[in-house]
């Protein structure tokens, strides 16, 4: 009987709300120190060196780019050359009647990354893209409508019929823009339009 | 009222500027001398025949040169295809070829009239077209 008193009350005690605000403050605390603002608070080259292999691109040496303009980059696309690669570098420095097709390729290739007509080429990025603002455009438009129905009130009395047609005919009888606007369009001796 | 003097004035600068206007060269142009095509040719042939030119300046050469409102003459390219041979760099030459071809934009007569002038200089060199190796396409 006191055992179970005595597990209830210490149930009840690592249930208490104050207890519980501290676990939570820790587990916080414990989760910002290891999760995202870790990472956007360290340097990238430090979060690199000791977590996951991320791509450091160092900016103060001279970096490969593939641009139109500028046809011969600084630097080759690929640095570290393979044994086979390093053999065709040798060949490369005999007479070029020599290299097969494939091996000429493969020197361009090692230089550079996207030849000019891939680097021409476009893509059909610009499908998804006015696809996607149609989409939301879309669901705006359904938005709109819900809210025109659900939430507007009525329109005043004034736009009924009736009190239009009321409307109408004081504005002919006060003969409103008599020389070229609404009364002028208006036949008074046949009392209708024109 | 307009003053005699005005009158007088006006009329003095109308008959300046009818003999102002009369020879169309006189305007204000600098008075640098202008470089000539063939001047500018030469100088860049001669950069590029330099026997000791090294990687560094072949691209820097290259790309400023790409850089200009036209396309090279073909013996600007030849010297610059040489230099590439002198640094043992095929890649380079088929990317020069390339931005030739480029460089014309709509002008489609061009890059072939640039490699029939070149073609001597390909063959004896050994360097494929873009075409025959293909990668003109995607």
């Amino acid at each position: 009987m006191t055992k179970d008193r005595a597990r209830r009350q210490l149930l009840i005690d690592n249930l208490r709300p104050s207890y519980l605000k501290m676990l939570a403050s820790r587990a916080l605390v414990r989760g910002l120190q290891s999760g995202f603002w870790r990472r956007v608070s360290t340097s990238s080259a430090a979060w690199a060196a000791h977590t996951h292999d991320v791509d450091v691109v160092d900016c103060s040496v001279p970096q490969y780019n593939n641009r139109l303009d500028t046809p011969l980059p600084d630097v080759p696309f690929v640095r570290n050359l393979s044994a086979e690669q390093k053999k065709l570098k040798e060949k490369e420095k005999g007479s070029w009647t020599q290299l097969t097709k494939e091996e000429k390729l493969a020197l361009y290739r090692l230089t550079h990354e996207l030849s000019f007509a891939e680097m021409r080429q476009g893509s059909k990025e610009w499908m998804t893209v006015l696809g996607g603002v149609f989409i939301f455009l879309g669901f705006t438009g359904l938005l709109v409508l819900w809210q025109r129905i659900y939430v507007y009130g009525d329109v005043p009395a004034t736009l009924s019929p009736e009190s239009v047609a009321q409307q109408t005919q004081r504005m002919i009888d006060m003969r409103v823009n008599p020389v070229h606007g609404f009364a002028n369009k208006w036949d008074y001796e046949k009392k209708q339009w024109k | 009222m307009i003053s005699a003097a005005v009158l007088r004035g006006i009329g003095s600068l109308t008959r300046a500027r009818a003999a102002f206007t009369a020879p169309l060269a006189v305007r204000c142009y600098s008075h640098a001398k202008v470089e000539t095509d063939e001047e500018f040719d030469s100088r860049w042939v001669t950069y590029f025949s330099k026997p000791d030119l090294d990687a560094w300046e072949l691209r820097k050469g290259m790309n400023t040169l790409i850089g200009y409102d036209l396309v090279p003459e073909p013996k600007i390219l030849d010297s610059a295809l040489r230099a590439c041979r002198r640094l043992n760099d095929l890649a380079s030459a088929i990317r020069i070829l390339e931005a030739v071809k480029d460089k014309s934009g709509p002008h489609k007569e061009i890059y072939p009239y640039v490699i029939q002038e070149l073609n001597p200089t390909l063959q004896e060199l050994g360097i494929s077209t873009p075409e025959e190796l293909g990668i003109d396409k995607i």
